[in-house]
């Protein structure tokens, strides 16, 4: 989870879509407390709430020059707001801040293998990714089909941000998808050690919060996000001092 | 834009030239079918495109080199050091390792170009080579269009809005303000009646005294 998010990050940092996860997360919310309602999964509630909004987020990017940043950020606090509204209250802290117990064993092997297809799709369309970052045009010059590709990208940041909200709420599963990939700019002067060190980061923000939350009985997802921020500090400092 | 019919030989270089606004980038997206238009654009069968953007949207901090951008086209490491080199780099100072956002105008027009060379084209197609470069890299671009040009029988499309490259370059004109204002070889399209009517009288007279 915490290798994905990184990944994606890594991706959404540079396309300058940073909050799109974020504002994504709590889209969530309201797939979620529907899927309570009805007693199913709230990850696969999450799922499809995520689905339409990425489906919405791929129709405004592609039929209007400007991206109407305003408009998505009132769409998504609504169904943060209507999501509160309806999610029981029992569960309501839950589903803000997430709670790694809840999350059973066949969670996990879901959670590990739609990782893996995320990763693959990743891998297959990088290079289209990387291109049409630098030059939309020398993109498409090249034959690639961005509207295609740039679906298949946000709908795999749908599904990260899916596979997070049980672990993380749909309030701080944004983060485990920036924080890696901004501390990692901080000392990447590559793309590749750029890709290597915000997976790393998601890893380790991941795996350190969840043993400081085990040892001193905290929630873990505050944690994660914590320790994601002492990384970015630490690299911060390290970038400031390595130019002098 | 209307009336802006043209053709392109082999080996030839032709300039499009004309105000801001007048449509020469327009022209150009249309020619590399980036733009929906009405008309025709009719290319011969073996015929590659190679196409230099005007600027990259990088920021400046964005971790991508040199060396990963034209992997993005070519993984033949070899292959990307030959055109590096063609472009004016030097063997030992190879820019690989250079981030993208670090480098000056002139030397980011050079890489772009190496990487349209990676394609092996046959037509080379420039937004504007010079924007944003200094008069010392702006001749550096142009003498460096000239040599590829000999060198690998290259067609070449290019916008400008510098008339001294325009005669001193290209063998054929088409001047551009809407429509087509002029064409034919530069010494013969390009008048001070046709200049007024891209630019306006005052730079029309600007340049004839420039001419004396």
């Amino acid at each position: 989870m915490g290798a994905v998010s990184g990944l994606l990050g890594s991706l959404m940092v540079v396309k300058r879509m940073s909050l799109v996860g974020d504002a994504l997360s709590h889209v969530a919310l309201p797939g979620m407390a529907v899927a309570l309602m009805l007693k199913t999964n709230p990850m696969y509630g999450a799922f499809l709430a995520l689905f339409l909004a990425i489906l919405g987020i791929w129709y405004l990017e592609k039929s209007s020059e400007t991206y109407p940043e305003a408009l998505v950020g009132l769409f998504f606090t609504a169904s943060l707001a209507v999501g509160i509204l309806i999610t029981p209250e029992m569960e309501l802290f839950e589903a803000l801040f997430g709670s790694i117990e809840k999350i059973s064993v066949l969670d996990g092997v879901v959670i590990i293998l739609l990782s893996l297809v995320i990763v693959t799709v990743i891998r297959f369309i990088w290079r289209q990714l990387i291109l049409d970052i630098v030059s939309p045009d020398l993109a498409r010059v090249g034959g690639v089909k961005m509207t295609k590709i740039n679906l298949l990208f946000l709908l795999m940041v749908g599904m990260t941000v899916a596979l997070g909200v049980k672990f993380l709420g749909t309030l701080l599963t944004g983060a485990l998808v920036i924080i890696p990939a901004i501390a990692a700019r901080n000392i990447s002067s590559n793309l590749s050690a750029y890709r290597l060190w915000s997976m790393g980061f998601g890893v380790l923000s991941a795996v350190i919060g969840i043993l400081l939350g085990l040892w001193w009985s905290l929630p873990v997802g505050p944690l994660v996000v914590l320790v994601g921020v002492a990384l970015f500090g630490t690299t911060f400092i390290y970038k400031l001092t390595a130019h002098k | 834009m209307e009336d802006v019919s043209f053709k392109l030989s082999d080996d030839e270089t032709l300039a499009i030239i004309g105000p801001n606004g007048a449509g020469k980038t327009v022209l150009v997206k249309c020619l590399l079918g980036l733009m929906v238009y009405r008309g025709e654009v009719v290319w011969d069968k073996d015929v590659k495109v190679g196409y230099v953007p005007q600027k990259l949207s990088v920021e400046k901090n964005l971790p991508l080199t040199v060396g990963e951008f034209l992997t993005l086209k070519e993984k033949d490491q070899p292959k990307i050091k030959e055109s590096l080199l063609k472009v004016g780099f030097i063997e030992h100072k190879l820019p690989l390792k250079a981030r993208l956002g670090v480098l000056s105008g002139g030397e980011l027009q050079r890489v772009l170009i190496a990487y349209a060379l990676l394609g092996n084209p046959n037509v080379l197609i420039f937004d504007e080579p010079t924007s944003g470069v200094d008069v010392t890299g702006e001749e550096t671009i142009y003498g460096l269009l000239h040599k590829l040009r000999t060198e690998k029988h290259l067609a070449i499309i290019f916008i400008s809005h510098e008339l001294h490259v325009v005669s001193q370059y290209a063998d054929t004109v088409l001047c551009l303000n809407k429509e087509k204002v002029c064409y034919g070889t530069p010494h013969h399209a390009i008048n001070e009646e046709v200049l007024a009517k891209l630019y306006g009288e005052k730079v029309a007279l600007y340049e004839h005294h420039h001419d004396h």
